[in-house]
């Protein structure tokens, strides 16, 4: 296993989120200034039986959480520990703000990408530019997201 | 410029720099030295660290974490916004 799969792996071991409500499957890319991540929709994703009857959409709501468990949740758990440094296993990160637009629907069964480019990460607060694309590489949805890092000691 | 002045002109662009942040008008009017940035003016600790990185801007100071943490009155602001001010010189 390379030295970079080995990052990828302890990302997504240390996001804290579990299904029904995790939304990451892969860490594709990482640097300093930037983290591409993905996750495939399963045909029988809770939110589809009421979202809606018999004409199951992705929410724009899940798709945001999507865009904020890999574009604040596993690039902040990055930032925060880095290539080969020490590993702060219990980090937990409140999202704080979001300002999304959606352009194209997901149904069941989409894989999509998420790309997040690092606006700052200051005073504990990581804010991107953050973007969803389909498998045709259709821009889904954009955005700025924010949140905050709490560490458990305090 | 007279160490008076100074104080006020601080006091006036901290004001202008914390004002997009804060929704009730009326407490943004009695805005004063005790004032809470997160009990009185409603401000998150996320958009507290915007108006630290505006401080920084406008100030062009850098704040350090230590600093940071201690920036939760408008009194508390304004003193390390002169400390920073005064290394600078």
């Amino acid at each position: 296993m390379s030295n970079q799969q080995q990052v990828f792996n302890k990302i997504l071991m240390l996001i804290p989120q579990a299904p029904p409500f995790r939304f990451i499957d892969e860490v594709i890319f990482v640097d300093d200034s930037q983290l591409i991540g993905a996750y495939t929709f399963k045909e029988d994703e809770f939110f589809y039986k009421g979202h809606f009857p018999s004409n199951p959409i992705t929410p724009g709501v899940i798709l945001t959480e999507v865009m904020a468990q890999i574009g604040l949740v596993a690039f902040g758990i990055y930032l925060i520990n880095g290539f080969g440094n020490k590993l702060q296993e219990d980090i937990k990160m409140v999202f704080t703000s979001s300002q999304v637009n959606f352009i194209q629907a997901v149904l069941p069964g989409e894989r999509v990408v998420v790309k997040s480019q690092k606006q700052y990460f200051r005073f504990k607060k990581l804010k991107c530019n953050t973007q969803m694309y389909n498998i045709k590489d259709e821009l889904v949805c954009d955005g700025q997201l924010s949140g905050m890092i709490i560490e458990n000691n305090k | 410029m007279t160490e008076q002045i100074i104080q006020k002109d601080i006091h006036d662009k901290l004001k202008i720099i914390i004002k997009p942040y804060v929704n009730d008008e009326n407490v943004m009017e009695q805005l004063h030295e005790e004032t809470d940035f997160i009990k009185d003016l409603n401000i998150n600790s996320a958009h507290l660290v915007d108006i630290i990185l505006d401080i920084e801007e406008v100030f062009d100071i850098e704040i350090d974490d230590e600093s940071a943490e201690k920036m939760l009155t408008v009194k508390e602001a304004i003193r390390i916004i002169n400390e920073k001010i005064t290394d600078r010189k």
